[in-house]
């Protein structure tokens, strides 16, 4: 008889070790996917998790490139994370992310071909105001309405989605694109544009917030009154009543700076590694940003180190799809497999198994 | 049950291609594709990877082809040709519009690799060249079909999002049925998304109990056809594949995009050594566009005329877009006999007169 | 413009068709969340469905086993989460996005071979001279099995809930697992049940997609309909009659903007297609605000139970 047994706090141990083993792990079942599919397993595991890291050929430049990925992931899922702690569902952190890019774009966009130093400030201002004011909808309604926020935030998403595409057909389109859809390339405008900023290390202004939100939330979250606030009221709700906090200033707060965080990731995104709004900028780094979020057990540390192996399988995965012919749907069936391990392994940093009869109490 | 063998074919070529990659990696030229879509999305980007498939079986000990599925536009594209080009691809063909501006950057960081994107325009560095097919050709030949076949008088057109290329067809549709049935009107119905196949099934839908019976589509799948064969007496066309399946009705004929011979013809001059940048932009004639087979379904003088009008176009004695064409408000746009130029074709922006309704902005 | 055209009977018919899979879904995932259990991955247990039931109903020639099986594959899908969250603890949140991840990437595997065939046509319930009475015939029998068997499973589902004995161990479950283990009752195995029975009905509503509403099986085929599916479930606040009108209601706002949209009726498309969204989130605001009712969820909703002796 196998049962579980509560520890008292998590295993420091097995906290460090989970996330190894769910690796290994994945690189069997994985194989043995891949195997089934005609490809040799071990080839398409060395692909996915070293070569992105240290092949000669594409080292070089999958190494930053795995920041450029793994930046957006890790400030929108900083943010979230707040929340989550406490109990706020922002799961549409998508459409705060598009509504942040359209803002922060159209704001650079205003001010073409002015070159100037305040333009890019002025635009994360913006971006980060939209991503706030997008989340702030579902925020109001749940304090005023009592409305749940999972859904407006999640239906916001469809609505942020019709809105990109309106201005990527319309006000945003760029004059001198021929009629295409698409505004005019950021990266190609300096004052507007956000670029590597040490030439081959793939760090952007995106990647420096997503560093700075990571040491942010850890100091509020360990050092600071209103971390406390957070872990209480998702950990106890009565409890945090009593102790004074005010639950729809919570939320307003948390739903205010998880869609900032967002905004901000999508204005760095479109002003740099992605240039333009475009119908489909959108690529869904604010659902995987849930993963990751809940990948770094919600820890602004954790969260760094999900961001990063998240992002080291979206590249390793692109090469094994064009060196070893993998289709694109393996890659996401192995995404899913690696989550699955992590997520199921964790239970050994917070139980312990025991063997044998139940002692008697 | 033809694209199920064409599928088995393709595994075995590839299972083949692959054993030959081992032994003599060196020798091939490599050749990449980065496709926008899964190759199972049946239109789009399966006929692109059918042009792969020909390149392969044209040239197949002389090269060796590597692609990418389900890449998305922006910054992920942009690593992806990177990785490519590093991994020793010589010639990359880049098959969604969006990804013009990530192929103009990579070009110039690969001067020795060479560069074909479809639908763009940019070709800023020597290396990048351009391709794309006029399937307003195609739309002309089924414009006269649904002309001819309407019984309502009121056929259907479901746009995808109002670019260019969309618009082009839908006015050439238009024009072509008008020519043949003064009465008929048009309605258009804008999805909003390049594939849905439920949103395209309800479009059609909503086309056909307003009295529509001949329904036109800009969008990818095969929805509209299986919506179509629920009602007696509704007709479609094949989209950017054959749809084969849905012969011989409601599928009277179809559409292909048919990129095999430009594949090929354009790895050839490259192993040839007299390959050279170029603005391809062909259509019936240069055999980009082909016209499926007209089944039984349409009556046999109907078919002569849809095919010699096809035959016009493809000799060149015809131009779909020639004067005299009023613009939607009424005023001139080409003269009797003058023939729209490729400059306003390629940012077509207006209806032309008698078509209601306002392209969204 | 040309209002006259949009005949509402075929307006209402057609809408009905459009909401069966999203019904299924929410009516699964409303057993599955009013056990306690948040399962966020309905769109990956759809897909599953729509390309299982798909393979089944080509291989076999039979529509009905197509739908039995995709129900299967639907449940096998969800069994990976049952024994994430009830046996290993995992995250429900989590859990429950990586499912529809995986559930995605399968299905374009599974599916491989099957695009761009023509499945066996399930055909509509022979109603005989009902169908064919003006106005009333097309919309209520004129309908495929579909359209009846989603009308049925509500009806079941909130009878079960409310006046059968396993309903209210249900419900116990869903409220408080602590007192409802104190009473001596299974949590973790009701649990699963409830979890495989969410399963297996996304699994039917994405094999309707597959072999009914669009009948073809293409990657990506239910295209955000498992999170509609979610959203419609809070949107009934827990209730399951309020899953019909809510499905009804987003399907209409659906059908209705792309009828308008041929009828020409001068409102920009952008909006029309918005529409659907922001219109849902209006009737949710009017809704929670008019009673105060946002405590309908189940109390322990999301939370792993663990027996701790």
């Amino acid at each position: 008889m196998v049962r579980l047994e509560k520890r008292p706090s998590p295993s420091r141990f097995w906290t460090m070790a989970t996330p190894v083993v769910a690796v290994a792990l994945t690189m069997i079942a994985g194989g043995i996917m891949f195997a089934l599919l005609g490809k040799n397993p071990v080839e398409a595991i060395r692909t996915i998790f070293w070569d992105p890291l240290f092949n000669e050929q594409f080292a070089s430049y999958s190494r930053p490139q795995l920041l450029v990925k793994a930046g957006p992931l890790i400030l929108i899922a900083v943010g979230l994370s707040l929340g989550f702690r406490a109990g706020i569902w922002n799961i549409g952190a998508e459409g705060q992310y598009i509504i942040g890019a359209i803002c922060g774009a159209a704001v650079g966009l205003a001010f073409y071909p002015v070159e100037a130093w305040y333009v890019f400030p002025l635009m994360v201002i913006a971006g980060g105001l939209g991503g706030w004011a997008w989340a702030m909808i579902p925020a109001i309604l749940r304090t005023r309405f009592a409305t749940n926020e999972i859904l407006v935030s999640l239906l916001l998403v469809y609505v942020a989605q019709a809105i990109l595409a309106s201005m990527a057909l319309g006000a945003l389109r760029n004059p001198e694109g021929g009629g295409f859809p698409g505004s005019r390339n950021l990266s190609q405008y300096p004052a507007a544009a956000n670029p590597e900023l040490i030439a081959g290390t793939g760090m952007h202004w995106g990647v420096v917030a997503a560093f700075i939100a990571v040491i942010a939330a850890y100091v509020l979250l360990h050092r600071h009154m209103l971390g406390f606030s957070i872990r209480l009221a998702g950990q106890a709700p009565r409890a945090a009543r009593f102790a004074g906090v005010n639950p729809d200033r919570l939320v307003l707060l948390c739903m205010g700076l998880s869609g900032g965080l967002a905004g901000l990731a999508g204005l760095f995104e479109v002003a740099g590694p992605a240039g333009q709004i475009s119908i489909d900028f959108g690529s869904g780094y604010g659902f995987t940003a849930i993963i990751v979020a809940f990948l770094g057990r919600l820890n602004p540390v954790g969260i760094l180190l999900a961001g990063l192996l998240m992002a080291l399988t979206y590249i390793g995965g692109e090469l094994a799809q064009f060196m070893l012919g993998l289709p694109s749907a393996a890659i996401q069936a192995f995404q899913g497999m690696l989550l699955f391990f992590l997520l199921a392994v964790d239970l050994f940093s917070n139980y312990r198994l025991r063997f044998g009869k139940r002692e008697a109490v | 049950m033809q694209r199920r063998t064409l599928l088995t074919t393709a595994a075995m070529g590839l299972g083949l291609s692959m054993v030959g990659r081992a032994a003599f990696a060196q020798d091939k030229l490599k050749v990449g594709f980065i496709y926008v879509g899964p190759i199972g999305d049946g239109g789009w980007t399966f006929q692109h990877d059918q042009g792969r498939l020909a390149l392969e079986a044209a040239l197949g000990d002389k090269i060796e082809t590597v692609y990418q599925e389900s890449v998305p536009e922006g910054a992920d594209s942009e690593r992806v040709l990177t990785q490519m080009a590093l991994s020793g691809c010589k010639i990359i063909f880049t098959t969604s519009f969006g990804y013009m501006d990530a192929t103009n950057a990579v070009a110039a960081k690969f001067p020795d690799v060479m560069f074909e994107h479809a639908t763009g325009f940019k070709r800023d560095s020597a290396n990048v060249s351009t391709y794309n097919a006029r399937f307003y050709e195609g739309r002309a030949v089924m414009g006269t079909i649904a002309g001819r076949m309407t019984k309502s008088n009121k056929i259907g057109y479901i746009g995808s999002f109002p670019i260019p290329e969309v618009i082009q067809g839908i006015n050439s549709s238009f024009i072509h049925a008008k020519k043949v049935n003064p009465d008929v009107s048009i309605s258009v119905v804008w999805a909003y998304t390049w594939f849905d196949p439920a949103k395209e099934a309800d479009a059609a839908k909503a086309l056909i109990e307003q009295g529509v019976d001949v329904i036109l589509a800009h969008t990818d799948s095969t929805a509209v056809l299986a919506e179509a064969a629920k009602t007696p007496g509704v007709i479609g066309f094949g989209q950017a594949s054959d749809m084969a399946e849905y012969k011989p009705s409601p599928r009277v004929s179809s559409i292909i995009d048919n990129w095999g011979p430009y594949y090929i013809e354009r790895v050839q001059a490259l192993l040839d050594g007299t390959y050279a940048q170029k603005d391809t932009w062909a259509g019936i004639g240069g055999g980009e566009v082909k016209i499926g087979e007209i089944t039984d379904a349409v009556p046999a003088e109907v078919k002569a005329e849809a095919e010699a009008l096809a035959a016009s176009i493809a000799d060149g004695s015809y131009h779909p877009f020639t004067g005299p064409l009023n613009k939607q408000d009424g005023s001139v746009w080409l003269a009797e006999g003058e023939r729209a130029d490729d400059g306003t074709l390629s940012g077509l922006n207006f209806y032309v007169e008698g078509i209601v309704g306002d392209i969204p902005k | 413009m040309d209002l006259s055209a949009i005949n509402p009977a075929v307006l209402v018919a057609s809408l009905m068709m459009a909401a069966v899979p999203i019904i299924l879904a929410a009516i699964g995932e409303l057993v599955v969340e009013k056990s306690g259990v948040l399962n966020l991955g309905v769109e990956g247990m759809m897909i599953i469905g729509a390309v299982c039931g798909f393979v089944v109903a080509v291989k076999t020639g039979s529509p009905f086993v197509g739908f039995l099986g995709g129900a299967a594959g639907g449940a096998g899908l969800s069994l990976i989460f049952a024994l994430l969250t009830q046996v290993l603890l995992a995250n429900q949140v989590a859990t429950g996005l990586a499912l529809t991840l995986f559930g995605l990437g399968l299905s374009s595997l599974l599916g491989q071979g099957f695009n761009g065939i023509k499945p066996p046509a399930t055909g509509k319930v022979p109603m005989g001279p009902l169908a064919d009475i003006p106005g009333v015939g097309p919309v209520l029998f004129q309908h495929n099995l579909g359209v009846y068997l989603s009308i049925a499973v509500i009806a079941a589902v909130w009878w079960g809930l409310k006046y059968s004995r396993m309903g209210l161990i249900l419900r116990a479950v869903g409220e408080n697992h602590d007192a409802a283990h104190a009473l001596g009752y299974k949590v973790v195995r009701i649990r699963i049940a409830a979890i495989l029975f969410g399963g297996a009905m996304a699994g039917l509503g994405g094999a309707y997609i597959s072999l009914v509403r669009v009948p073809q099986w293409t990657d990506g085929i239910t295209a955000g309909a498992g999170w509609i599916a979610l959203a419609i479930v809070v949107f009934a606040s827990w209730r399951p009659w309020r899953v019909l009108i809510g499905a009804y209601l987003f399907g209409g706002i659906t059908v209705l903007q792309l009828n308008l949209q041929v009828a020409n009726v001068p409102i920009p498309v952008e909006y029309l297609s918005m529409a659907p969204y922001l219109i849902t989130i209006l009737v949710l605001v009017i809704m929670s605000s008019g009673r105060g009712r946002a405590a309908a969820a189940p109390a322990a909703l999301g939370q792993n139970f663990h027996a701790s002796r």
